[in-house]
């Protein structure tokens, strides 16, 4: 994984909640046995209308959504299925970073280690966010928070870990793989026990 | 010690190591389950890295997602959806080849829904963690056990540790008090809760159901109830195991025997939140209120009795989940009209559950322009359900009686119905176009759909159970 460290980029907004991973990726396209090239799928049913052609009323299809790293969603982002198709679904589609007022414990954690920032912020901020759509925002992962355009800050929580791996581009295997004595001797202890 | 929770006590049991300021706790995971969904990504990061699997003896894996309800034809040709399906399930049989797990595959008699044949072959057990690339792995909450979906990149994690990274979560009590009604199930139950807290009321939350009328209740109800944990956002759901898990349990293939048993039953006897151990929020629901319940929306919580108005929209978000739903406000869902009804999944697909369903449908039909799919969770339910005729009754109502599997409760294996059709199901997901794109999914009971499948519209259960079958329809 590349650290991921600073996100600049404007917003783009979808404001609906329980925004839920079926959305993000409808199950017919999870019979893929990769994780690669799935931005084509994300959001489908939703991005395109039934004869293929861009849905015009869906908000990332808006010419300043383009290129927009940053999503602001809707309360209770990435709730049902666990599918990780979801995050990477988001990243292969150019998102690094989704803020919402509150998003699904899964998704959260699926999203965190493959270096997709879900961040929570309180209410008001949320708020503001969803009213103001193609705002420029900076994200700064070690500092954990957000600057707006006239210098405003937000912050937010995020659990130290998964910021740690995310700046500096380590994942969490190799850190639960060097805890392999103390596996080994929590086995042994419940097997003579 | 202080008094402890059912969940605190089986966090403590895993403990490899206690979360710290900077790094989350690492927790041991008894069991495994694997389908062909979510493990091929995390079997390739293994070979990636060189890694063994570490417990094979703690793996157990199934097909059930991609997986054609419909048999074989002559030639023994599996009728896949898509070359993909059918690529997705070969890989999960190499994988499970090459790592030495234990596959309950098309040979296998034991083949099922992954939280329907874990507690059948006896796998899933008290004051166990168990984890699986899926998130109704909340299921197995029923027996005692700590048990929550994970990613798949976590997946990876548990093979080649046998350990997963976790915050802990906060705990939240759901007290049943009194008896649910006549008609009245764990699904209608279990729906109200979710109404009732939230479709986000759960979040970062380990929920654990109690009171009387969870004690009342059978296994199979009980794994209704945890199985929808998730849909109120809910890392995992509790019920703490008494005498009906013992007796449910006891000589299955991979429960403890002989002496054994005896000594992890006087275990499992401990597995209970301590009297004056404190939970983060409690919620108190009386089961006499239970009626039967449905979804009118595109989420879980918007669940009402069949026979209440819908309610008015809130917001734009509201009033677009009921335009797609084409739910009117102020309209009872009785009533609404059915083009398909589905009984299955791993919330309702369970023996209990085709019982009460066949209750309804046994000398009657399904209406004209329905058209009713009953898929039983796994090989051992499809045997059972033979056994007693469930078969028949289904098929003679008009029903069509399927290979175990997910099928359309999430509508990747080719099950599904089409744009803009109603579909009553027994699933757990209302999502829209989680059933097919553009279908509308009502969540019910088992005895909802099946009612709703004669009548052709949504109907009230109780009607049905009351009612005797009139010759001429049974004709």
């Amino acid at each position: 994984m590349k650290p991921v460290i600073r996100i600049h980029s404007r917003t783009a907004v979808l404001a609906d909640e329980n925004i839920d991973t079926d959305r993000i990726i409808p199950a017919r396209f999870l019979t893929t046995t990769t994780r690669e090239g799935l931005g084509k799928y994300c959001f489908n049913d939703w991005r395109y209308l039934p004869d293929g052609s861009d849905n015009p009323a869906f908000a990332l299809n808006q010419a300043e959504a383009k290129d927009c790293a940053i999503l602001v969603a809707g309360r209770n982002f990435g709730c049902g299925s666990s599918r990780e198709h979801a995050p990477w679904a988001l990243l292969d589609h150019g998102i690094r970073a989704v803020v919402s007022s509150g998003i699904a414990d899964i998704f959260r954690n699926n999203a965190l280690k493959n270096g997709l920032v879900a961040i929570v912020v309180g209410a008001d901020e949320h708020r503001w966010l969803l009213d103001n759509p193609g705002v420029d925002l900076s994200i700064d992962v070690r500092e954990q928070a957000i600057t707006l355009p006239r210098g405003n800050v937000f912050r937010f929580e995020l659990e130290p870990f998964a910021r740690h791996c995310l700046l500096e581009g380590v994942d969490q295997l190799g850190f639960l793989l060097q805890q392999a004595e103390a596996i080994t001797a929590f086995e042994r202890q419940r097997e003579a026990a | 010690m202080s008094p402890r929770t059912l969940f605190e006590k089986l966090w403590d049991a895993h403990l490899v190591a206690p979360e710290t300021a900077d790094t989350p706790a690492i927790l041991y995971v008894d069991l495994h389950l694997v389908h062909e969904v979510t493990s091929p990504q995390a079997f390739d990061a293994l070979r990636a890295r060189g890694l063994k699997l570490r417990r094979a003896d703690r793996t157990l894996a199934t097909l059930d997602h991609s997986t054609p309800t419909l048999p074989a034809n002559a030639d023994g040709e599996r009728p896949y959806a898509t070359p993909q399906a059918r690529a997705q399930v070969s890989k999960l049989e190499a994988n499970c080849r090459e790592f030495g797990v234990e596959l309950h595959g098309w040979d296998s008699a034991d083949r099922g829904i992954v939280h329907v044949i874990g507690p059948e072959l006896g796998a899933t057990q008290p004051g166990m963690t168990i984890v699986c690339g899926d998130s109704h792995t909340s299921t197995h909450g029923a027996f005692g056990a700590l048990a929550f979906g994970i990613g798949t990149t976590e997946v990876g994690h548990v093979m080649a540790t046998q350990c997963l990274l976790q915050r802990k979560p906060k705990t939240l009590a759901v007290h049943v008090d009194g008896r649910l009604p006549q008609g009245v199930g764990a699904k209608d139950l279990i729906l109200q809760v979710i109404g009732t807290i939230g479709v986000n009321g759960g979040t970062g939350h380990v929920i654990e159901y109690r009171g009387s009328a969870i004690e009342a209740l059978s296994m199979e109800a009980r794994m209704t109830v945890c199985n929808m944990s998730i849909e109120a956002g809910a890392r995992a759901g509790l019920i703490a195991p008494d005498e009906t898990t013992f007796a449910w349990l006891k000589g299955r293939p991979r429960a403890p025997q002989g002496e054994a048993w005896e000594r992890a039953v006087a275990h499992w006897r401990t597995l209970k939140t301590d009297d004056g151990a404190h939970y983060d929020r409690e919620v108190h629901i009386d089961a006499g209120d239970v009626r039967p319940t449905v979804t009118f929306g595109t989420h879980p919580g918007s669940a009402i009795a069949l026979d209440v108005p819908v309610p008015a929209a809130r917001d734009v978000v509201e009033q677009r989940a009921l335009d797609y739903m084409q739910s009117r406000a102020g309209q009872p869902m009785a009533g609404t009209k059915v083009d398909m009804v589905f009984v299955g999944s791993c919330t309702n697909a369970r023996l209990p559950d085709l019982r009460e369903a066949a209750d309804i449908l046994r000398g009657r039909r399904v209406a004209r322009q329905v058209r009713m799919l009953v898929v039983p969770g796994s090989e051992a339910v499809r045997r059972d359900a033979e056994a007693e005729g469930l078969h028949e009754v289904f098929l003679a109502a008009g029903a069509e009686w399927r290979l175990p599997g997910c099928s359309m409760c999430i509508a990747m294996n080719g099950d599904m119905a089409a744009p803009g059709k109603l579909v009553v199901s027994t699933s757990n997901r209302n999502f829209e176009g989680r059933q097919g794109q553009g279908a509308r999914t009502v969540l019910a009971s088992p005895a909802t759909a099946a009612a709703s499948a004669v009548a052709g519209h949504i109907a009230d259960p109780r009607e049905y159970l009351s009612m005797p079958v009139q010759e001429e329809q049974a004709a």
